[in-house]
């Protein structure tokens, strides 16, 4: 069949921000009645792109059409007029609000200058119809599900005459049959010739759903394919990509320290943990002196499983003990008290306080722990400070420095100075090296090495699977929400690793 | 050091010497400063006195506010607390004695501190927003206030509780005395334990000293009792000034002072860093502005609409936009230099 | 959670869990407590004193409270946005002073009442500015127009005025009689009809639906492209106009123009809106709730003085204890649906 008319085509798309360029000569294109995915881990420039499409931020140079005609939007709502309509992962939608005013806010019909209730309810309830949807549009959106409200916001998506239809993230807050009904109103939309662009991280979904894919890495294009003449295997890789082996001075690290022998006890023993929604009950151990990788994709449970180890969220199934000793982490208090520390992937949100100083934050978690009667002394606080400064290469060099005014690798290597200052049992790194530059990244990962030569247990989460392979004594995998593999790190290749993230299956020479 | 120095209080110092000028125009004895029966005396001594209890208060609304809150009910507090101990010093055979006016006093902190801890409870616990759950006992306080005072001014004729607004201690008003001791414990407190720093922590990111190991919630509970505290010392001051218990009107729009003398000090309604020194330039502003008023000959009632400028102007001048506005305009003037270098 | 979006239901069973629904609902919940608590307050009232269920006494009600009825009304639009406004005491004591200068000064009450409307309204527009511009908290940035209204008042005198201009008087004496020995003055049919419009605003136009959609996100308000700042600002201005005419209403009250009145009376008012339903953290709630509100605290206030024994002061408690309770409930059924 002869390709038709792209209803978007975007061309050489570049957009920067103040030191960074998010989208570098990036081409995408989209055609009606296809589902298409954008597929990227964090960083990769997938958001960038929706909201360039979306008309939430200009381009600096490239071209985009529309339908064939050439188009620069000014601001979202020109994005609407041209029949864009999107649907975010946070649905932003009123909850406090009926059904049907959702749907229809904003563009009630009206009569005399007041807004027709009549005839509003009769046009909300025909867009639900039309995704065969039986929800009394009179109801409180409130006190639908999550995933109703997803689709009452589609709902009032294609109610703007839509000719592309953007789900940011649909599916991750949504159970099984919540995806087969979500998928059920993409598909009829499809057929309606609807252009549809699919962002998820559950590989399962977006081979089930997509048509299209096109993978962006850094910024940058990786390529376009057609669903069903890519494997999985190599979409996972083209997404992780390879990262150049600049590292290689870090010598290979010996696989023969404690991990696994018999009759040992591990240091932290989960079994069964799970909390609904975020992970299925999951064994794991991890001995002392043991650096357990946990590789897997953006939204596999990786971070959600830290959180639960760390008494950040509570689980509501299975049990934890350490040192074989069973007790509940109700918070981040009981778990740092039994030494357990978890280094949040979100930095800036739940790690570094970025109004306070390098010396401060770096004493926070040891303070904390002293309790607020016993201040740190004030030389202590200095020796403190300076040795991880001068161990960690924080740059600038100066205890005073406000943390906001540091860059991102700098403010990593702080907080892991305040993780590292109350010497814990076993640190949880979550994503310790991303959006950092490669030398700091170095630093971090040689460290990672240094404190498990020193006993420390280190649980090291990644998208990056040759940082994985080269720190991990084992390495632990999570795909859709679940463990899929625990294997020792014995000449496992990054190809083996990519074969169990995109399939979930162990290959016979992994184990 | 020297700029961040200059950034926080160099605002609220102007503003305090620039008051100073005014009144030393108008009035050129401004300064001067008597002994009279081992007293000192003066325009600057009547602030320091008058000030206190507004200063007293806001070292508790710091505080407070460092946590993200605000605590609404503090005048409430003085009304109650001012109430309690009038109340007692009048039931008792001997209203003269010290021991009376002790026990007064120590009756009338305790309830106030059970009532910040009620306060901290509805913070802490039951995660209600500070604003409105401090407005439930700013609208009842009042009404317990009379409850005790049963709805009369209770004058009171105690020469030891008389001293605590109008006495002299070693030739400083009492009152002064106090807001200074005040002002040491809580700088002390909060800078030589670590008790600053969890707060400041707590009230920049709370998800991130949470996972630091940080209690928040015993340190909501503290914040607020102390700062009731602050507000019943404040009462009982103001109680002892006009020798009388007024349930109606003892500390009428302390809150909104204290809250005033805090924001001018540089502390942010957001949360975070606080400054103590800044809150008691702020409360010295706040004072001195009222004395101007009298001094300057303006009818000293309409010093709330000197309030009034006063606070918009700290507030526009701290509002995100204008600090937007200004760096625009800076990087607007650095290009165009920059440019005209370069041409 | 279960994709299918109705509960099998059978007749009783079904009532029942509406029942339950619509009680537990953050928008009906309260409101429905509210109404309860009348009936409740009433019968209390009824089984004390002879007498007390009657119309003269739900009229008086009315006639009593019309001003802070047309406070609750401006201090709704307000809280639906998530905000407050601590300055509508002072503005309706500055415009008491107003208009007892102006008249005293000679000037036609068809002058000076429409100009208090339009100062008011342009202090809220100044409010609102302060809000949404310069992103300063609501209570902070009312809080300065509460002190330049209170003093602006002590500027224009610090005593009280008398108002003798004849349209005020006669508006003051007025009674519309309602049948058999019962009336109602003119500030009550001027408080009622502003309910009526207030209602229609808030339910029938974009204004009012945008003001709650302020109120349930102001992002999610933005993204689908509602006026969120113009209605910001608005609502201050709605207030202030309604301070305004409270302040005019509180006049024909009472005749007098004076400084120190209507003090804490916003703490009344936030109290009638709370009591009536309103969630303070915006989003849901009725004006007719906030005029059951009101109701319920003039009832209050009824049954203290009736009662003769019980003093003043246990109003300010019981509006404490009842702004307590509502609030916890508000917690409890807005954390239910999270």
């Amino acid at each position: 069949m002869s390709e038709p008319v792209p209803v978007v085509e975007m061309t050489n798309i570049s957009i920067s921000f103040p030191g960074v360029k998010a989208l570098d000569q990036v081409s995408f294109r989209m055609f009606p009645g296809e589902v298409h995915s954008l597929m990227g881990e964090n960083g990769a420039g997938k958001s960038t792109l929706i909201k360039a499409l979306t008309g939430v931020y200009s381009v600096d140079s490239g071209i985009m059409t529309l339908s064939g005609s050439r188009v620069a939007f000014t601001g979202p709502a020109q994005a609407q007029e041209f029949g864009i309509s999107t649907v975010y992962q946070e649905v932003n939608l009123l909850t406090n609000l009926s059904v049907g005013e959702n749907i229809m806010l904003g563009r009630e019909p009206r009569r005399f200058g007041l807004i027709d209730w009549r005839a509003t309810r009769i046009r909300a309830a025909e867009l639900l119809t039309r995704l065969h949807l039986d929800i009394d549009p009179n109801s409180l959106l409130g006190s639908h599900s999550l995933a109703i409200q997803q689709l009452v916001a589609i709902a009032r998506a294609i109610d703007v005459q839509a000719k592309v239809l953007i789900l940011d993230e649909p599916t991750s807050s949504l159970d099984a049959d919540e995806v087969a009904e979500l998928f059920r109103v993409i598909r009829s939309l499809k057929d309606e010739g609807v252009a549809i662009l699919f962002v998820s991280h559950f590989l399962d979904q977006v081979y089930e759903i997509a048509d299209r894919l096109t993978v962006l890495r850094n910024g940058s294009l990786v390529g376009e394919y057609l669903t069903d003449e890519i494997l999985r295997i190599d979409l996972v890789q083209k997404m992780i990509g390879k990262e150049l082996t600049l590292l290689d001075d870090l010598e290979k690290k010996t696989h023969d320290s404690t991990s696994g022998d018999d009759g040992e006890t591990p240091f932290l023993q989960a079994i069964g943990l799970g909390k609904k929604g975020a992970i299925e009950p999951i064994d794991l151990k991890v001995y002392e002196g043991e650096v357990v990788g946990m590789a897997g994709l953006l939204g596999s449970g990786r971070t959600e499983l830290a959180r639960i180890i760390s008494g950040i969220d509570r689980p509501d199934s299975g049990s934890l003990s350490i040192n074989g000793k069973p007790g509940r982490l109700r918070t981040p208090r009981a778990a740092l008290s039994r030494g357990v520390a978890y280094s949040s992937e979100n930095r800036k949100a739940e790690g570094v306080v970025e109004e306070l100083t390098v010396r401060d934050n770096i004493a926070l978690a040891l303070q904390a722990d002293r309790g607020w009667f016993r201040r740190i002394p004030k030389r202590r606080q200095d020796e403190l400070t300076a040795s991880y400064i001068q161990a960690l290469g924080i740059r600038p060099p100066n205890p005073d420095a406000l943390v906001k005014n540091l860059s991102g690798g700098n403010q990593q290597k702080v907080l892991l100075a305040r993780w590292l200052a109350i010497a814990p049992r076993l640190l949880i790194l979550d994503e310790p090296t991303r959006g950092i530059d490669v030398g700091a990244k170095a630093e971090i990962q040689k460290l990672v090495v240094n404190l498990a030569e020193n006993g420390m247990s280190v649980i090291f989460i990644s998208a990056e699977l040759e940082e994985v392979l080269r720190l991990s004594h084992r390495i632990v995998i999570m795909r859709d929400r679940t463990m899929v593999a625990d294997i020792q790190n014995d000449d496992i290749s990054v190809e083996s690793l990519l074969a169990i993230i995109a399939d979930g299956s162990i290959l016979e020479d992994a184990s | 050091m020297n700029r961040i120095f200059a950034s926080r209080l160099f605002w609220p110092v102007v503003m305090l010497l620039a008051l100073f000028i005014v009144n030393l125009i108008a009035f050129p004895g401004f300064f001067s400063i008597e002994l009279k029966n081992e007293h000192l005396f003066g325009s600057l001594i009547d602030i320091v006195r008058n000030g206190a209890p507004t200063l007293i208060i806001a070292i508790g609304m710091t505080l407070v506010i460092a946590t993200r809150g605000i605590d609404l009910s503090v005048g409430a507090i003085c009304a109650i607390a001012g109430a309690v101990a009038c109340s007692i010093i009048l039931g008792s055979p001997d209203p003269g004695s010290v021991g009376t006016v002790v026990v007064a006093i120590v009756v009338a902190m305790v309830i106030s501190l059970v009532l910040g801890v009620w306060n901290g409870f509805l913070v802490a616990v039951l995660g209600i927003q500070p604003i409105i759950a401090t407005l439930i006992l700013m609208t009842a306080g009042r009404g317990v206030a009379m409850l005790i005072t049963e709805g009369q001014i209770l004058t009171v004729n105690s020469p030891p509780f008389k001293v605590l607004g109008s006495g002299f201690l070693f030739g400083l008003p009492v009152a002064t005395v106090i807001a200074v001791a005040i002002f040491v414990l809580a700088a002390l407190l909060t800078r030589r334990t670590a008790l600053g720093l969890l707060i400041e922590s707590v009230g920049i990111n709370p998800e991130a000293s949470r996972q630091a190991g940080v209690r928040s919630r015993g340190l909501l509970f503290a914040v607020y009792t102390f700062c009731a505290f602050c507000a019943a010392v404040a009462g009982l001051i103001l109680t002892s000034n006009q020798t009388a218990a007024d349930a109606n009107n003892t500390g009428l729009f302390i809150e909104l002072d204290a809250i005033l003398a805090v924001v001018i000090g540089g502390t942010s309604l957001m949360g975070g860093r606080y400054s103590l020194l800044g809150t008691l330039v702020g409360a010295l502003v706040i004072q001195t502005l009222v004395t101007t008023v009298y001094t300057v000959g303006i009818p000293p009632i309409a010093t709330m609409v000197f309030k009034a400028a006063v606070v918009t102007v700290v507030c526009l001048l701290q509002s995100p936009t204008t600090n937007a506005a200004f760096a625009r305009w800076r990087t607007s003037l650095s290009s165009r230099t920059r440019k005209g270098v370069a041409a | 959670m279960s994709v299918a979006p109705f509960p099998p239901a059978t007749g009783a069973g079904r009532v029942l869990g509406g029942i339950r629904d619509v009680f537990t609902s953050p928008k009906y919940g309260p409101v429905l407590v509210t109404f309860l608590l009348l009936i409740v307050v009433f019968a209390v009232g009824g089984s004390r004193y002879r007498g007390f269920v009657s119309g003269p006494v739900i009229l008086n009600l009315f006639v009593d409270n019309a001003y802070l009825i047309v406070l609750a009304v401006g201090m709704t639009f307000v809280i639906l946005t998530g905000g407050i406004d601590l300055s509508v005491g002072a503005v309706v004591a500055m415009s008491t002073m107003i208009a007892a200068s102006l008249l005293q000064a000679g000037w036609s009450a068809g002058v000076v009442i429409p100009l208090i409307l339009v100062v008011t309204s342009v202090l809220g527009l100044l409010v609102g500015l302060m809000v949404q511009v310069f992103k300063i908290q609501s209570f902070i940035a009312t809080l300065a127009a509460m002190f330049l209204a209170r003093g602006l008042c002590y500027v224009i005198s610090k005593d009280s005025i008398s108002i003798t201009d004849p349209f005020f008087v006669a508006l003051a004496q007025t009674k519309i009689p309602l049948g058999d020995r019962m009336s109602i003055t003119p500030s009550v049919v001027i408080a009622i009809a502003l309910v009526l419009v207030a209602m229609v605003v808030l339910h029938y136009t974009r204004l009012g639906r945008t003001v709650y959609a302020i109120g349930g996100s102001e992002q999610s308000g933005m993204l689908m492209g509602l006026p969120v700042a113009r209605t910001n600002v608005l609502v201050y201005v709605i207030s202030g106009f309604c301070s305004g005419l409270a302040g005019v209403l509180f006049t024909f009250y009472t005749l007098s123009g004076y400084s120190l009145t209507a003090v804490g009376t916003e703490l009344d008012a936030i109290a009638a809106v709370v009591i009536g339903g309103t969630l303070l953290t915006g989003g849901y709630g009725f004006v007719l709730g906030s005029v059951l509100g009101v109701l319920v605290l003039g009832t209050i206030q009824t049954i203290i003085t009736f009662e003769g024994t019980l003093s003043s002061w246990w109003t300010r408690i019981f509006i404490g204890v009842l702004l307590l309770v509502f609030i916890i409930l508000q917690k409890i059924l807005t954390a239910r649906r999270r």
